[in-house]
């Protein structure tokens, strides 16, 4: 009776305690932005936490780059020590939901009006069963073309409409004896690149059928061939050191007037940023041929872990923070990407950034938003490899005819789901 | 330990020192066990223990986290079907040819160089001491410098094909790592310079450690410098032969790093070998199930090939 007693005392005293354990007035995050850009875009966030009191601790990456940290989490995790958030990509915010280890930031979402002002799409990633498990941070959209305006008014090229368009101002390059496009050879710059092309050529609905519901009748049917049809086209407007190529060597291409064109997400626009390059003066961004009204997107997202009682303050603080209007703002002008909410206004945004805001609202108030299967928004990462093999066996002549094309693609995703 | 025997020394005086002899041997029997032990638990858990729990993965459907049900070998069947699939060629099938391919040439070659290399370094020849570590150093270097080096000298834009054109030689034409049926063997060039320099200074050992006196004498009974050679020098570097395999034949298969940083997989991933194929599905496809399966084919292959050879080499050992 008397050990009883003793027991229940001290575990009421531990609850008390606990219940009046200071907050940990720290946020520790796990991410790979570190880059010059990256690094100072993210700084604005640290120095928004800051002003709330709460400090900033990296969880440390060996390596760097995103495939390490995602071991490095996995590791984390396994041993239960989880991070308050951690920078994360599409699916791979479900797989952890479904493990049962993300947070749940639901009140703070219905608070801050989150359902409204998040593109549905993006919901999709960011809410699990019915709870919020992340915030997104940005949009990157990959139906883009980045031209180099000095060889456009050199070729006397305009902005082209159709695919058909497209094809004629490679063809004006080639005459004028600049390389039309600019590729890196590996196989999600390849595939990034056929995503847009299956947009244009199949259209919205058909995009959505294929690529992200991956419905067999579509990704065997005729359009589907013409897709490939079309980006064996695209292919031999490339130079032939193409294969490995890096995707920022290719953008260079592009700044340096080698090359006329690259077809690549918006986080290309960070390289011409860097090279002092100016939209509009220097170079053009126009939505890929016959894709202009839609978007395909993907996102960054801040995933969050259920942490203990004493540290979901500081989580609530950093989800408030990441969706907060000014640093959704402030972050994307650095970044190159748009925000993850479609009320920010767009003043501090250079043209393409203000082209590409007004689209994603337009997209998202249409359904014409759709994620991008070379970008892990379409399908799981097992379909999504598969997706790229494929494409890149195809763009390398593995794969020689489009017919095979599509029997593999089936195939291939099929074998992966 | 010595205060041990000390004190049973003073406690019993009148004793002769057997007991504390004793408990000081048995102590210095124990020594080498213990010092051992921590390194011998830390091997069973960390290799022989993943290595069970790696086939126990494989025959589960774990895919992004290991899950723990035993689901049957489909990792295996698929796996199984992937290698009969040659037109269009799976990850699966390309990576194991390009296994074959990168393996057998790679031995080889860098037996055969080093082999010749090392002959040549032999006739007792000036500045010796000046060449060896000439051909040895590319050892030091890592697979990743090797890689990025390689990849620079061999890109038909910046490299050795630019450069001949630049010198008028215009037809020259060098394009293999851009190729996807040939960058295999950019990936054995770049293996070779490496490897073959280290395997040279195995030969080089053996060679000196010839007794003079056997090959005087069969110097006088007529033998030509090839018979030399061919009769008596090469058979008598036999255990040479056998350390080189075994350090050239781990290489080889657990090379993932030289393909990644010459190739980054090769146009269509057409450059893989299977331990690519691993981490790929592993770690970036959430495969787990069928990273884990294609790592214990790894592992059989290599125990087929290396248990045999061991056998039957050390066998004879005691003639």
């Amino acid at each position: 009776m008397l050990r009883k007693l003793l027991i229940g005392t001290a575990l009421a005293s531990g609850l008390a305690f606990a219940a009046h354990a200071e907050d940990v007035k720290e946020v520790q995050m796990l991410h790979w932005w570190t880059s010059g850009g990256e690094a100072a875009a993210l700084n604005v966030l640290k120095q928004d936490l800051s002003k709330e009191g709460y400090a900033w601790k990296d969880v440390p990456v060996a390596g760097g780059g995103g495939d390490a940290a995602m071991t490095a989490l996995k590791a984390m995790v396994a041993a239960g020590n989880y991070p308050t958030a951690s920078q994360m990509l599409g699916y791979t915010v479900l797989d952890y939901a479904a493990a049962g280890v993300m947070g749940d930031l639901t009140e703070t979402a219905k608070k801050e009006g989150w359902d409204k002002s998040v593109p549905v799409a993006l919901q999709k990633f960011s809410v699990y069963d019915g709870k919020w498990v992340a915030a997104p941070v940005n949009v990157h959209s990959v139906n883009w073309l980045w031209i180099n305006k000095a060889v456009m008014d050199k070729i006397g090229g305009t902005e082209p409409k159709t695919f058909d368009d497209f094809i004629a101002l490679l063809d004006k390059a080639k005459a004028a004896g600049v390389i039309p496009l600019a590729l890196g050879g590996q196989n999600w710059q390849e595939a990034t690149m056929f995503d847009s092309v299956v947009l244009s050529t199949g259209g919205p609905e058909f995009y959505k059928k294929a690529m992200n519901d991956l419905d067999d009748e579509q990704l065997k049917s005729d359009t589907m061939k013409k897709s490939f049809d079309n980006l064996a086209k695209l292919v031999t407007y490339v130079d032939p050191n193409f294969s490995g190529r890096d995707w920022n060597l290719a953008t260079a291409m592009v700044i340096k007037g080698d090359a006329l064109v690259q077809v690549m997400g918006d986080w290309a626009k960070g390289e011409f940023n860097a090279a002092k390059k100016a939209p509009g003066t220097d170079f053009l961004c126009y939505r890929f041929p016959g894709t202009d009204g839609s978007v395909i997107y993907n996102s960054d997202m801040f995933g969050m872990f259920n942490v203990p009682d004493d540290r979901k303050a500081a989580q609530v603080a950093l989800a408030t923070a990441t969706l907060s209007k000014s640093f959704q703002s402030a972050f994307n002008v650095v970044k190159g990407s748009v925000p993850a909410r479609t009320d920010v206004p767009d003043t501090d945004f250079d043209a393409c950034g203000k082209k590409g805001m007004a689209d994603l609202k337009a997209a998202n108030e249409g359904g014409t938003l759709f994620g991008s299967l070379a970008q892990g928004y379409g399908a799981p990462p097992a379909v999504a490899n598969a997706y790229k093999d494929v494409v890149s066996k195809f763009v390398h002549g593995q794969i020689k005819t489009s017919d095979e094309a599509v029997t593999e693609l089936v195939k291939a995703i099929d074998d992966a789901k | 330990m010595s205060t041990v025997a000390e004190t049973s020394m003073t406690l019993t005086p009148e004793h002769d020192t057997r007991p504390s002899a004793s408990v000081r041997s048995r102590l210095q029997d124990a020594l080498p066990k213990i010092v051992l032990a921590p390194s011998f638990a830390a091997t069973v858990v960390f290799v022989y223990g993943f290595i069970l729990w790696t086939i126990y993965l494989s025959f589960t459907n774990s895919k992004t986290f290991p899950s723990y049900a035993i689901t049957g070998p489909r990792a295996y069947q698929r796996l199984w079907r992937w290698t009969f699939e040659s037109d269009p060629p799976s990850s699966w099938y390309t990576s194991i040819t390009n296994m074959g391919i990168f393996g057998f040439l790679y031995i080889f070659i860098c037996l055969a160089l080093g082999l010749f290399l090392a002959i040549l370094l032999d006739q007792k020849i000036r500045g010796e001491g000046v060449l060896r570590p000439i051909y040895l150093y590319p050892m030091a270097l890592s697979f990743i410098v090797t890689g990025v080096a390689w990849k620079w000298f061999l890109d038909p834009g910046l490299g050795l094909e630019q450069t001949l054109h630049q010198w008028g030689w215009t037809s020259f034409h060098f394009d293999w790592i851009k190729n996807k049926d040939f960058v295999i063997y950019t990936v054995v060039i770049a293996g070779v310079w490496q490897a073959s320099g280290f395997i040279m200074a195995m030969f080089l050992a053996g060679l000196r450690g010839i007794d003079g006196e056997i090959m005087k004498a069969a110097q006088i009974d007529g033998a030509t410098t090839f018979q030399l050679y061919r009769r008596i020098v090469i058979p008598l570097l036999r255990p040479v032969f056998l350390s080189a395999f075994i350090v050239l034949a781990h290489l080889a298969i657990k090379s993932y790093d030289l393909v990644v940083a010459l190739t980054s997989g090769g146009p269509g991933g057409s450059a893989w070998l299977p331990s690519n194929f691993m981490y790929e599905y592993t770690f970036k496809r959430n495969e787990m199930a069928v990273g884990s399966a294609s790592a214990v084919i790894m592992l059989m292959t290599i125990t087929a090939i290396i248990v045999p050879y061991l056998y039957s080499e050390l066998r004879e050992k005691p003639r």
